[in-house]
């Protein structure tokens, strides 16, 4: 096939322009970054924005040595790695049963599930029936309103009627009860749908900063995205302030090396970390699993 | 081994979906759900009548309707740009970093943008003063004027390269020979852009605006809470779903708010409905 000259000037404005998407996408989180390994009062100077002016581990030490914010991080550790577990096995083994076609009233469940997707009381009336359940102030208000996901059930069902039945009813023959079959058969030979369902449930749990803003007073209870968010909140009003009385507020902020600002940025960089751990490896997965959500019903 | 699980989900979304019924209740905390009086349509009148409606009205349908018109086709210009690049290396660079903000939680990126429109050493004032467009730093988070810009921007910076990935799997799954069949007939690439590969993924294209045109309402509520907490903001950053958190969460009127996020919620299920007729009429139905 060859080329003329309207398609190579197609082709060259689209490099250009996936080229500056690409730096666009960057480019906050890299400055951000910068801006973290940064002398704190040495970046409200201005015109840090590639690389490190003064270098400084400063910002992470001081991140580091708050107990409040360690704290955070490993409550987001526990509350991620308990929330997937719970949450994918419970799902699990919904979906296992709904997939059977000799489970009596399968046609109204499915109903039942599919219009919560659609239609829900809201933020208020959830929110009644978590005090009413005594469930505010507690660890497990990040993980059992969230346990059982529709969404997720149905992705698991449709994976589950596509292995051959040939193969459960063998392992029956053996002796196999129906949660020997889930476990020992079906569960096994679910790879792919399991980790990108997995790896989709825990994003959501380290991201999620609502929940315990509303459900958890006790800060000690509190996940590091909920405490980076006070953080960032103080750090808008300290900008407001010094929006007032600059003069004041520049010697102030000027004398420490590290700021509010270069804070946040070291605990953004921080409550980032595990997506970006795990990131190269999620890739190929969650390609897939967005395939497998938009398969139709 | 469904029977736990539909107990679950009966009693955490079935029960709260019975309890929009205070809606029509003055709702009492100590009296409980029983013992509350009946109001009609009472709060339903109060929340019509509040001075705050017609604001929140449109800003809720404005937001709304600014990030389906730019946040919808942004991610198919993306798929369609990406499917013309042959070579594999730069595509997949694109893709990989196109793709990391959506797994970045909202606190974590309005702290990118707050870092970004920082009045000091925030990137876009350097750049703006650089260029000379502007003479002192502009603090862009707490003008009303930029407010929307920042949101549908932001909306588009966090989602634009996940949500391609339907689109682009659609533009793959096309029969090549229709490109080869064109490009005998001595068809440009773009032109094969606009009469193959975009008539092709219509039918995706539809499914999912019929799901944005449904969740229009509920467009984003994490951002506007953590971007538009400056109150000076709230004539163009408070929505229905803010004002029922403010009013509902932070100011324990109950039913008052139950009975504002009960009327999104109707809007809702009818632009729902709505959509899918249209679509049903062009065959590209959800249901």
């Amino acid at each position: 096939m060859k080329s003329t000259t309207g398609d190579r000037i197609m082709l060259a404005v689209i490099y250009s322009l996936l080229s500056l998407l690409a730096i666009l996408a960057f480019y906050p989180f890299w400055n951000a970054a910068v801006i973290s390994f940064n002398n704190g009062s040495d970046t409200v100077k201005g015109g840090v924005t590639f690389w490190p002016r003064q270098f400084s581990l400063e910002n992470y030490r001081v991140v580091f040595e708050d107990s409040r914010l360690i704290n955070g991080f490993v409550i987001s550790i526990l509350r991620t790695v308990i929330g997937t577990l719970a949450s994918i096995a419970a799902t699990a083994i919904f979906a296992y049963g709904m997939s059977k076609s000799e489970l009596i009233g399968r046609k109204p469940y499915m109903v039942l599930c599919i219009i919560t997707m659609y239609f829900s009381g809201g933020l208020i009336p959830t929110f009644l029936l978590i005090r009413e359940l005594h469930l505010f102030n507690t660890f497990w208000v990040m993980v059992i309103p969230g346990l059982i996901s529709v969404w997720n059930m149905i992705i698991f069902r449709t994976f589950f009627k596509s292995i051959p039945a040939g193969l459960e009813e063998s392992a029956r023959i053996d002796g196999c009860s129906n949660w020997g079959v889930l476990f020992r058969i079906v569960l096994p030979l679910s790879g792919p749908v399991l980790a990108t369902l997995s790896l989709f449930t825990a994003v959501y749990h380290w991201n999620d900063w609502f929940t315990p803003s509303i459900y958890i007073s006790d800060t000690g209870l509190m996940p590091i995205q909920t405490k980076l968010q006070q953080i960032l909140n103080s750090n808008i009003m300290s900008e407001q302030l010094a929006q007032m009385d600059s003069a004041a507020q520049g010697r102030m902020s000027r004398m420490k090396a590290v700021t509010t600002k270069s804070l946040s940025m070291a605990t953004m960089m921080v409550a980032t970390l595990p997506i970006l751990c795990v990131y190269p490896f999620l890739q190929k997965y969650f390609v897939k699993g967005v395939m497998v959500g938009s398969l139709k019903e | 081994m469904v029977v736990p699980a539909l107990l679950f989900i009966l009693v955490f979304s079935y029960i709260p979906m019975y309890g929009v019924l205070m809606a029509f209740q003055d709702y009492n905390l100590f009296k409980g759900f029983a013992g509350s009086s009946w109001v009609g349509l009472k709060h339903f009148e109060m929340f019509f009548n509040a001075p705050e409606f017609w604001t929140i009205m449109r800003n809720t349908v404005v937001i709304s309707l600014l990030k389906l018109l730019i946040g919808f086709p942004a991610p198919i210009i993306l798929a369609l740009m990406l499917n013309e690049i042959k070579g594999r290396a730069f595509k997949r660079t694109v893709q990989t970093i196109s793709y990391l903000p959506h797994f970045l939680s909202w606190v974590i990126v309005s702290g990118f943008v707050m870092s970004m429109l920082s009045t000091e050493n925030g990137s876009v004032n350097m750049l703006l003063e650089k260029l000379n467009l502007i003479e002192d730093p502009v603090n862009f988070l707490s003008l009303p004027q930029y407010f929307w810009s920042i949101l549908v921007t932001t909306g588009v910076w966090k989602e634009i390269g996940f949500s391609s990935i339907v689109y682009l799997a659609a533009i793959a799954g096309v029969d090549p020979h229709m490109h080869e069949a064109a490009s005998m007939d001595g068809a440009s690439r773009l032109r094969q852009m606009f009469s193959i590969t975009l008539p092709s993924i219509l039918p995706v294209i539809i499914v999912f605006l019929i799901l944005a045109i449904g969740n229009l309402l509920s467009a984003g509520f994490e951002d506007i809470l953590l971007l538009g907490s400056n109150p000076v903001l709230r004539d163009v950053g408070d929505v229905i779903d803010t004002y029922v958190y403010r009013i509902g969460i932070q100011n324990n009127r109950y039913s008052y708010a139950t009975a504002a996020g009960l009327f999104k919620s109707l809007i809702g299920v009818f632009l729902l409905v709505g959509a899918n007729y249209a679509a049903r009429k062009s065959g590209n139905s959800l249901w």
